[in-house]
Parts: structure tokens; C-alpha cells; sequence
């Protein structure tokens, strides 16, 4: 079997595996039905708390509204949206955080001068950032993209210090040898040496960038993506939980598609190595 | 073997260590003829590999003069005069092995199709005709080294400097290695300076062979290994041969005992 076949059955093998264990501890544990008295009374085990799963699933094909299209095409639509915030942030934040590393590399200078501000920036709550980018920018599109960049850009940063670093000193020495200039140095021996090390980040910049556009929603006001989805029914929890939980996962597919998407550049970029780091 | 490739003149260096100082170094004279095949050997410490270093202008004299074909090291490595080879080969892992040995080619701005002819050649020289799309790491080490001596070669440097090249690997094949070298030496003429710890090997190679002592670095004697070209497994047992490694053996003993236990022992 492939390995991607192999990769997307157990990813689906687990994923029924939590379903089984959710309805066991709601057997155990929810609420009486007229068929069955479970033993137990636990309160996270309520209907409101843990919805069963046939009642998740159920709520993406009933109508999110009165008369409105059913919850998970609203979803769906939702989810593209929020993707393409997370796309722009990713691609904002992967060149900020690569342009800042390559920047580092070259200048111990600015290394040290900046390094503790890209460190504390990340200390600052991305929900007191929100608003000033969306006071700069106006709410939108490329507010939401600039916030979620604002998280993916630090990985990428980290990494790319040390993997630009990571070439052997003699690896260098052959270059020096070759009178190659820096950016011969940068281009044909930092970067790839750099790229696994990059890959790792930016697959943590993929599901950041995720988190960053949904938060990234809320200061904006704007209502299209799965932020203003997740608001909305966090709202309306009392009366439908299960519409809640239908956005989670929306959301958390949207994280594992876009990891799997960089995951699927790097083993396409990197096939030569492959053989050698299992990256 | 009359005009000079190398000439060294009073080369010092001195590392600072904190607050110590160590002469690496110390007022170093060396001619490397055109052609020729030079070996620096001595023990670990005595600079061997920070001569071999000056000489590439991968660092720089604290004090005296290191010229290459009539210019200043840097200039020599700014036309590139040197191909460079490492005890580890160095290859870059998501290169094949063609595209290691183009890429001082690439560096040097050659086209597309030369660079294919000459990876084609040197990889012909080094006997890897067939390996040429492989990776690095699908080689085993004595191939790898193979491939770093046929980038080295690939520009045609004036200089082929090579630090203990074969120091990794295991007595057979270093053996193969060396005569390969010798085979590659004729064909090509490059002048090797080539740095090891091995008495035979630095005998078998050499045209001459400089001991070096430690602590400070200095050249105790120079030798001239006058054994008949070309070389073969025959050299190996002809008693010149032998007599030659008991006087190279003897350089470095005369200079060893007074120095530490460990300079001894490495």
C-alpha cells in the first residue's frame, strides 16, 4: 500500500477510534434515554458538553438558519475562506521569517539587535495585536492575512537561522575556494542545506497561520470565515452545540489540509534526500 | 620541476586561544615545484593542516609571505588556482553526483554544456562513468572521496591541496586510492600538496616529503623521494622504498621524543 493510502487510513482508523470512545463515555456516563440508564452522572458527558457524534453530523446537513442553505455548505464556504486568509498569512509570514533569517545570518550585527524583539514579539497576545492591524489596514482580507502572519513568521524565522548555519564550515571553504560570491553561497549550498529545517517550520507555520486567520476574524468583524462561524455559535451554544463542534472540525481539517499540502511540497522538493532523512 | 608553484617565505601563525597564544606556525620556507607531489606529514599539532590552509588562503599569516604562481594567495584563490580536498568529501547531499562536481563549474560561470562535458571527463578520470545521477549517499565512502577529488579537479586548478584525503578510510582502499591518485596526477600534471599522517603513504605518493615537528610548527626535514615513476604496487616492495620510510620514520622520531607523550602517540 502506498504510504499516503496508509498515511489517510489511519488517520481515518484513529478518527473512528475517538468517535468510539466518545460514545463509550457518553454510554457510561450521559444522559438517560428511555432505553438505557447509564451508571453514571458526569457532567462533561452531557448533550450540551459532548453532542453525539450522529447529532454533529447531523448538523452539517440541517439548515444553519431558518431558510438558509444547510451548515455544511456554509461551512465549506466558510473554510475556503478562512484558507485563503491562512494562505496569504503563510506566504506573508514564511517570506518575512525567511528574509529576516537570511538577513541574521549575514549580519551578527543585526542578529543581535533584533533577535529579542522578534522573540518578544511573539510574547505579545496576537488579540492585542488584532486591532491595530485592523485600525491600520481595515478590516479584510489581507488585515486577517497579515495578522495570521504575525504568527507563522517566527517559526520560520528560528529555523531558518539554524538551518542556514547548518552547512559543514568546510562546505563553505569549498566555496571560498571557488571565489564564489555570497550569493552563490546563499543560493546553492545555505538554502538547501537549509530547506528540511525549513519544511519542519513552515509545517508549523501552516497550522499557525490557521489559528492566526480564525482569531484574526474576530477584531475585523469580519463574519464570512470559520472565526465569524465559531463566534456565531459559540453564541448559540445552549441551543445547538452540535453546530459548534461541526465548526471545530471544519477548522481542524482546514489545519491538517494545509499541513498536508506542505508536507506533500517538501516530499516533492526534497525527493533526493529522502532517501536519507525521513523528514 | 624548476619554476615554484608555492613559495612560502617565514610564514608564522599564531592562534590566540583566549588568553594563550600558540605558534601553529613558526617561520615556515617552502618551494612546491610545478608538477610536483609534496606531502606534509608530522604529528598531530605540528600545523601541517594550517600550512595547508595558508597555502589555500583559508586563513592568513600572522606574519612571512605565502605566493602562488607568482601572486598573493588571495589572488590565487580569487582565480581560482586550488581544488580543495577534505578528509570527509563534503558532498552536498541533494546534489547528484554530477551536479557536485559541476558546481565549482557553476560558481565559475561555465554553460550548461561544458560543465557536462567536463563532469563527464573528470568523472571518467576518477572511474565513477555510470554513477552520474546517483546520490552521495548512496555511495560508499571511497567512491564519495572519488567524486570530491574529481570536483576538485574539475576547473583545473594550477594546485590540488589535499588534507589527509583518505585518512577515513580503510587500508585497502586507501591503497587503490593512492595509486588512482598517481594515475590522475600523470594524466593531469596539477601540482598536489597533500597533507597525511601515514609514513608509507606520504613515501608512495611523494616526490618529496616535508616532516614537520610540533609545537611550534616547523619543517625539520625535507626529503626527497627519488623512487622511479611511474609507481605500482611494485614500488611497495622495492627496499628504496623501505629505506625511504625508515628515513622519514627516523625525521620524525628525532623531533618527536623531546615533545609531549601525546604528540608521540598521534
Amino acid at each position: 500500500m502506498p504510504q499516503v493510502a496508509r498515511n489517510a487510513l489511519s488517520f481515518a482508523l484513529f478518527a473512528i477510534g475517538i468517535a468510539v470512545v466518545w460514545e463509550v463515555v457518553k454510554l457510561l456516563g450521559g444522559e438517560p434515554t428511555d432505553a438505557w440508564q447509564p451508571p453514571f452522572q458526569w457532567k462533561i458527558a452531557t448533550d450540551l458538553n459532548m453532542p453525539h457524534i450522529w447529532d454533529i453530523g447531523g448538523a452539517f446537513v440541517e439548515p444553519a438558519q431558518r431558510n438558509g442553505p444547510v451548515l455544511g455548505a456554509v461551512l465549506v464556504d466558510a473554510a475556503v475562506f478562512t484558507f485563503r486568509e491562512a494562505f496569504g498569512g503563510f506566504v506573508i509570514g514564511a517570506l518575512l521569517g525567511l528574509g529576516l533569517a537570511i538577513v541574521f545570518v549575514h549580519s551578527p550585527f543585526l542578529e543581535r539587535a533584533l533577535v529579542p524583539y522578534v522573540v518578544a514579539s511573539q510574547t505579545v497576545p496576537i488579540i492585542a495585536i488584532a486591532p491595530v492591524v485592523v485600525i491600520w489596514l481595515q478590516a479584510g482580507w489581507l488585515s486577517v492575512a497579515v495578522i495570521s502572519a504575525y504568527l507563522t513568521f517566527f517559526p520560520v524565522t528560528i529555523a531558518g537561522i539554524r538551518g542556514l548555519r547548518s552547512p559543514d564550515p568546510r562546505a563553505l571553504e569549498l566555496m571560498r575556494s571557488y571565489a564564489a560570491s555570497r550569493r552563490d553561497v546563499l543560493v546553492k549550498v545555505r538554502l538547501p542545506a537549509a530547506a528540511p529545517y525549513l519544511f519542519t517550520a513552515l509545517k508549523v507555520a501552516a497550522t499557525a497561520s490557521v489559528v492566526g486567520a480564525i482569531i484574526g476574524e474576530l477584531p475585523s468583524g469580519i463574519r464570512d470565515g470559520l472565526g465569524g462561524a465559531i463566534l456565531n455559535f459559540n453564541q448559540y451554544y445552549i441551543s445547538g452545540p452540535a453546530k459548534l463542534w461541526a465548526a471545530i472540525i471544519v477548522a481542524a481539517l482546514v489545519g491538517i489540509a494545509f499541513f498536508v499540502l506542505v508536507r506533500g511540497a517538501e516530499i516533492v522538493l526534497l525527493r533526493g534526500r529522502l532517501g536519507r532523512t525521513q523528514a | 620541476m624548476s619554476d615554484a608553484v608555492v613559495t612560502i617565505r617565514g610564514a608564522t601563525k599564531v592562534f590566540d586561544v583566549g588568553a594563550d597564544q600558540t605558534r601553529a606556525l613558526d617561520g615556515i620556507d617552502l618551494d612546491v615545484g610545478k608538477g610536483a607531489f609534496v606531502s606534509l606529514i608530522g604529528p598531530s599539532g605540528c600545523g601541517k593542516s594550517t600550512l595547508l590552509r595558508l597555502i589555500g588562503d583559508l586563513t592568513q599569516p600572522t606574519a612571512g609571505q605565502v605566493q602562488v604562481n607568482g601572486k598573493s594567495a588571495y589572488q590565487a584563490r580569487i582565480d581560482r588556482d586550488y581544488g580543495i580536498v577534505f578528509q570527509s568529501p563534503v558532498l552536498f547531499d541533494w546534489r547528484t553526483v554530477e551536479e557536485n562536481v559541476e558546481l565549482p563549474l557553476e560558481v565559475g560561470g561555465v554553460d550548461k554544456r561544458k560543465r557536462a562535458q567536463r563532469a563527464q571527463a573528470m568523472l571518467a578520470l576518477v572511474e565513477l562513468t555510470g554513477f552520474e545521477k546517483r546520490y552521495p549517499w548512496q555511495l560508499s565512502g571511497g567512491m564519495q572521496q572519488r567524486v570530491a577529488i574529481a570536483r576538485a579537479l574539475s576547473f583545473e586548478p594550477a594546485i590540488l591541496l589535499m588534507d589527509e584525503p583518505f585518512g577515513a578510510l580503510d587500508e585497502m582502499t586507501r591503497e587503490r586510492l593512492n595509486l588512482e591518485l598517481l594515475g590522475i596526477w600523470r594524466q593531469t600534471g596539477t601540482t598536489i600538496v597533500f597533507v597525511t599522517h601515514s609514513i608509507p603513504e606520504a613515501v608512495f605518493l611523494s616526490t618529496k616529503v616535508v616532516v614537520m615537528s610540533a609545537r611550534p610548527g616547523r619543517i625539520v626535514d625535507v626529503i626527497d623521494v627519488d623512487l622511479p615513476q611511474p609507481r605500482s604496487d611494485l614500488t611497495r616492495e622495492d627496499p628504496r622504498y623501505f629505506s625511504f620510510i625508515t628515513r622519514v620514520r627516523e625525521s620524525l622520531r628525532g623531533r618527536v621524543e623531546g615533545s609531549s607523550l601525546r604528540a608521540a602517540g598521534s
